[in-house]
């Protein structure tokens, strides 16, 4: 038996809810330990703008939903995880990961997909608000998703990176395109494939591997993406995040890389920063005839 | 029977005596400086620019012109009391004061809502009714916010940002001063303000309140001039965050020129609404709120409805009841009391706005103006509506900031979803239907900061503002509006 030959697998990019090979045809090799692991797809612009295509058709239908099926849907991709956590630790120490840290990080990813869950249905109890107009109107505020949320995963903490901007974001309705770690791409592929598994519906994630410097520049520029996410980068790739998000004024969420290894993170505050307040105003029917006069 | 009764004739114009607002409570002075660390000082420019009343074209006063030393020696003021004294001034204290500018402002209502007509050109009913209220208002709320953060922001120990820059627009101007400035003390930043170009006057006049209400030197100060004074306070490396309303255009720049900085912004920008009327919308109702929509402040409103969506069943009829209603529509003197369309801001807004109805004309879509004599001298435009306008045409895609209305019809719902969010905009939107559950279909749907449903342009400092996509971020009023002045992190 030891002698059968192993059956490799080949990762993907996860589009649509689809796992297509980059249009590009390009791939680049990963090799740990002068150790060939995988052949990872070098996606192209044309992968980016397909991905916030299908991002931006299912924003309705996923947003639709209601709190508590989304809930269930994050848990769900918990259940998933915690099933999968061997391949995950396994998968990491083959892209080079430390054996202790790799089972810290799922343990933390998992639990912070729970954690985040639990903020479906009580992110708006807690930030929306009745509004005391003076005149006689019913005002209320509520959070809303932004709408076509664009991540960028941290290059360390390869699960915990992805996890940490996906979950706030897709928890309240926003749909999402993520440009992967170049040092662990092969997790993000993986979580995909948990994500796929978890009654997501196809588009809400979208996972591209690649040239990080090849792929923001387009997704900081693209028109239909409204929001940024990302951990620290190279003041230079910050700086351009800042300068092209100005072209549709997009919403940019930075991370403090600190953060995502601590549980500072896990506050309902990262989950607003991937939302908008919308106010409401309704008259209120004066009864002339009423005594009453307050 | 009903041939006995002469019908009223809602089409013709109504003729109303003058009622002119007296202006003699108002003192002012024939040149004003600019207002930093709690001293009126003359300008190192040592130049002064005009401000003009739009209505007659008459100079008001001359206004100092901050420079780059100007700008700097405010920020250098609002640095120095932040880290002196306003930062470990006791929240119930700075509260206090915050109150005092409240009160002075009531106090002063009636000589601040004439200058407000007579620098910027709006109607008196409204500075009156509206601005000045609203303002007093603004330093109300929020002053009561100052000592009870640590409840809006439980355990997040919320820290002010430091010194901010704040750069308003002319259409409501002192209004926009206290939604930018109550806000600012409240949270225990210091400001550096600048309002528009052509509408100084009523900030320079809050200044003398500020002054009156012994606020600490520094805390608020006021500096005039060009946008080219804006562009100095943005740049200036000592300020923490930038709170902006204006155009999306500018918005833009600011955001590029802050892009490789730590520093903070609020940007409330453009907007192009939809203001939708359904079939079995109280359609009497919706004619005025579509009125009030678009016509309010002669359009100056950066959340104006110019975009009107009718339902085809009633559009005959909605039309008819809206020319009508046009027709009612006193355009003239804004110190007139019955005026309802005070004069356009400046000459430049009047060329912008007749450019996009030149604009509306050439693509073709059917123009409607209110006939009426206007003034010789001043700023004019008439109420405008254009019809037979498609989803590509200007004039339905830009932001006019005139009294234009863009017609388009819909016959259902999904239609009118798809039509009034199809715009890089998202400020507000109206909705327009008896339906309990259509209200709220639409008012989730619209991908807009602010929903009016069965009113429109309604105002209030406990109501959040602003915009998503293009009209920029960051909510002003209410709860919302304290956290882009706070370090929650």
């Amino acid at each position: 038996m030891s002698n059968r030959i192993k059956v490799l697998k080949t990762y993907k990019i996860f589009i649509d809810g689809k796992f297509p090979r980059t249009e590009s045809g390009r791939y680049v090799k990963l090799v740990k330990n002068n150790i060939p692991i995988a052949n990872v797809c070098l996606s192209s612009r044309k992968d980016l703008k397909n991905s916030v295509a299908s991002a931006r058709k299912i924003f309705d239908s996923w947003v639709s939903k209601s709190a508590y099926n989304r809930a269930q849907i994050m848990y769900r991709i918990a259940e998933m995880l915690e099933s999968r956590k061997e391949q995950f630790i396994e998968e990491l120490i083959l892209q080079g990961y430390n054996k202790e840290k790799s089972i810290v990080e799922l343990d933390k990813s998992i639990d912070r997909i729970i954690y985040f869950a639990g903020w479906s249905d009580k992110i708006n109890q807690v930030f929306g608000s009745v509004n005391p107009v003076a005149s006689s109107h019913y005002n209320f505020t509520v959070l809303e998703p932004t709408g076509v949320v664009g991540l960028i995963s941290s290059e360390e903490s390869p699960l915990l990176g992805l996890i940490s901007l996906i979950i706030p974001a897709i928890v309240t309705g926003n749909t999402t395109v993520t440009i992967a770690s170049e040092k662990y791409p092969l997790t993000s592929i993986s979580l995909a494939e948990v994500i796929s598994n978890s009654d997501v519906p196809g588009g809400v994630v979208n996972i591209l591997t690649g040239s990080k410097s090849e792929l923001i520049p387009h997704l900081a520029k693209h028109m239909d993406v409204n929001s940024i996410g990302f951990t620290e980068e190279k003041k230079d790739l910050r700086d351009q995040i800042y300068l092209d998000a100005v072209n549709n004024l997009k919403r940019l969420v930075e991370i403090p890389k600190s953060k995502i290894e601590s549980e500072e993170i896990e506050s309902p505050y990262i989950i607003k920063k991937f939302m908008e307040a919308k106010t409401t105003w309704h008259p209120i029917e004066k009864d002339f005839t009423s005594s009453n006069s307050y | 029977m009903s041939s006995k009764i002469k019908p009223l004739k809602y089409h013709e114009k109504l003729n109303f005596s003058p009622s002119l607002e007296n202006t003699d409570s108002l003192s002012l002075k024939k040149e004003y400086q600019l207002f930093i660390n709690g001293r009126f000082q003359k300008p190192l420019s040592n130049k002064y620019f005009a401000s003009i009343n739009p209505a007659n074209e008459n100079k008001i006063a001359m206004v100092a012109q901050a420079n780059e030393k100007d700008v700097d020696l405010a920020v250098k003021a609002a640095r120095n009391s932040y880290e002196s004294h306003w930062s470990k001034t006791p929240p119930k204290e700075r509260a206090k004061y915050i109150y005092r500018i409240a009160r002075i402002i009531q106090e002063k209502a009636k000589e601040l809502a004439i200058l407000e007509t007579l620098d910027g050109g709006k109607p008196i009913r409204e500075s009156r009714d509206i601005d000045i209220p609203l303002a007093a208002a603004h330093f109300f709320y929020y002053a009561g916010w100052a000592d009870k953060l640590d409840y809006a922001f439980p355990n997040r120990n919320p820290k002010p940002l430091g010194v901010v820059g704040q750069i308003i627009p002319w259409n409501f101007p002192l209004m926009m001063a206290a939604w930018k400035i109550a806000p600012a003390l409240a949270t225990g930043n210091t400001v550096v303000l600048k309002p528009a170009e052509s509408t100084s006057l009523t900030a320079l006049k809050l200044a003398e309140i500020i002054q009156e209400a012994d606020l600490p030197d520094g805390v608020v100060n006021i500096i005039t001039g060009p946008g080219s004074t804006g562009e100095m306070i943005v740049n200036h490396p000592d300020i923490d965050k930038i709170a902006f309303t204006g155009s999306t255009e500018v918005g833009k720049t600011i955001m590029r020129s802050i892009s490789s900085t730590s520093k903070k912004s609020t940007m409330e920008l453009g907007g192009k609404a939809a203001n939708i009327i359904f079939e079995d919308a109280p359609l009497d109702q919706a004619v005025e709120g579509v009125i009030n929509g678009i016509y309010f402040n002669q359009g100056h409103v950066c959340c104006a409805g110019s975009r009107l969506f009718v339902q085809e069943s009633v559009y005959e009829l909605i039309l008819r009841k809206l020319k009508d209603r046009m027709q009612s529509l006193v355009v003239g003197d804004p110190l007139d009391k019955n005026t309802d369309i005070g004069a356009i801001n400046s000459k430049q807004q009047l060329s912008t706005i007749n450019n996009y109805i030149d604009i509306g004309k050439k693509e073709g879509a059917d123009i409607f103006q209110l006939s009426c004599d206007l003034p010789a001298k001043g700023y004019w435009c008439p109420p405008t509506l254009f019809t037979n306008v498609s989803q590509s045409h200007r004039i339905a895609k830009e932001e006019i900031f005139g009294p234009v209305l863009a017609v388009q019809t819909f016959r259902t719902t999904e239609e009118v979803i798809t039509k009034a969010n199809n715009t890089p905009f998202g400020l507000s939107a109206g909705v327009w239907t008896d339906k309990g559950s259509k209200v709220f279909n639409l008012t989730s749907k619209l991908r807009a900061g602010v929903i009016w449903a069965n009113t429109y342009n309604k105002f209030d400092p406990t109501s959040p503002f602003g915009g998503y996509k293009e009209s920029g971020h960051g909510r002003e009023g209410g709860l919302h509006g304290l956290s882009p002045y706070l370090n929650i992190e």
